[in-house]
């Protein structure tokens, strides 16, 4: 990532849009980054990405001189069931994604979903995201739910499909070669006027599933609404949010990776990273941008560069993260 | 409502409401009118022109809509005087207030 992007992120992610409407700097500030579509790797303590086209291509980045020693994709807001003019074909996009999946090298080795797996979990709509899904050359997929999931029935049926294994109301934690992953849920407080939240429950029950682990743990944190304030005028923010984050402070090194706002925006802060992933079915304006968050329609021709997934590449032994981004062709 | 000399202007409004359907629309991610005031045994009919999926769920769990896509109503009667704030279950920045009187 340039500075002058990281800039142009910090005044979208703190600040209000300027008064009487949207400049062109800042218009184009939003436009530096939310067309990108990248693959992120992690590998030799570097988090740099890629176009999924060059992922493909070419699995190592120049400089790039070893394989991480694992893979695994997050997969975000595939939003089975939208009908739109933002993407006609929810199920065209989420096939593709699937396809460029199935042509990384190596095959991750499982991946995460972030979250609103439906659009507005009607019936059948799980059933084919699931079928799907069985396309995926992957030995598992781990879920959290997103508000589409759960607001019809409070999370009744996301949590008896994918509720198996986890605590509470769905939060998990696993580790993988070194690696602790944790899974929370932070989509089942919705109130009026409220925003996504973890509640104390969880937050009680992460203290005590971090507490055995050494600060040289890497850990890996996933979730649908972004942990830390992207844009509260919109929702985008978990209230609670820093309460789960410093309780990571110790740690050598956290990657947060969540959805929700269907595209990338990324943060650094501490030892800790953050990055919004795209969706697969459409994607969302920039924070304030639009004069709501809703659907984006975008040029046919560019809706693919607006969509996609990430890939992951960890490389045990390596602590310090540094983002380096590959812009679009 | 009792009988006055010189109706309020909230008496007025109420008359209006009352002419025509109580109506609230979605649009832009919000409801408009924000506030509306009704008779007591009035129906109010939400219509989503939004591009984006909406509910209308009642703030203490009097009522809730399904999912409402582009073009979807919802509709509910309220019996009762009394103030009843609802939001969008899923975008719960998103406010509205019926006023029944």
């Amino acid at each position: 990532m340039t500075d002058d992007t990281s800039r142009a992120q910090h005044d979208h992610t703190h600040g209000e849009p300027p008064a009487g409407g949207l400049t062109r700097r800042h218009a184009l500030a939003c436009m530096a980054w939310a067309g990108t579509g990248l693959v992120w790797t992690l590998a030799g303590g570097l988090l740099s990405s890629r176009t999924l086209g060059q992922a493909a291509a070419a699995p190592l980045a120049p400089g790039q001189s070893q394989l991480g020693d694992f893979s695994f994709v997050q997969m975000s807001d595939t939003h089975i069931g939208f009908k739109g003019a933002a993407n006609p074909d929810v199920m065209a996009t989420l096939h593709l994604a699937i396809a460029k999946i199935n042509a990384l090298q190596p095959a991750p080795a499982f991946l995460l979903h972030t979250g609103d797996l439906t659009h507005s979990q009607k019936a059948g709509a799980f059933d084919t995201l699931a079928e799907a899904l069985k396309e995926v050359k992957t030995s598992q997929v781990f879920y959290v739910p997103g508000e589409h999931d759960v607001f019809a029935d409070g999370g009744k049926e996301f949590l008896n499909r994918y509720g198996q294994g986890t605590t509470g109301n769905g939060w998990q934690s696993f580790d993988y070669q070194g690696v602790h992953f944790i899974g929370l849920v932070n989509v089942l407080n919705f109130k009026a006027a409220g925003l996504g939240s973890l509640g104390q429950d969880q937050l009680d029950w992460l203290k005590n599933d971090v507490a055995r682990l050494s600060s040289s743990t890497p850990l890996v944190l996933f979730t649908h609404i972004p942990l830390w304030a992207v844009y509260p005028t919109w929702g985008w923010v978990t209230e609670d949010g820093e309460q789960a984050l410093a309780m990571l402070k110790r740690f050598g090194s956290v990657t947060v990776l969540n959805g929700h706002i269907h595209q990338i925006l990324q943060k650094v802060e501490g030892r800790i990273t953050f990055h919004t992933a795209m969706s697969t079915a459409f994607p969302q304006p920039a924070p304030g941008a639009a004069p709501s968050p809703g659907p984006l329609q975008v040029p046919a021709e560019q809706l693919h560069r607006v969509l996609g997934i990430r890939d992951v590449r960890y490389v045990q032994g390596q602590q310090a993260l540094a983002l380096v981004e590959t812009p679009l062709g | 409502m009792a009988a006055q000399a010189a109706p309020s202007p909230i008496q007025a409004e109420v008359a209006t409401a009352a002419a025509t359907a109580p109506q609230v629309t979605v649009e832009q991610a919000m409801f408009g009118p924000a506030t509306l005031t009704i008779r007591a045994g009035t129906t109010v009919t939400w219509v989503n022109h939004d591009g984006d999926l909406h509910t209308v769920t009642s703030t203490r769990g009097l009522f809730a809509s399904p999912g409402l896509d582009a073009g979807d109503t919802f509709a509910y009667r309220f019996s009762a005087p009394g103030t009843y704030p609802y939001f969008c279950a899923l975008h719960p920045h998103m406010h509205g207030t019926i006023i029944v009187q």
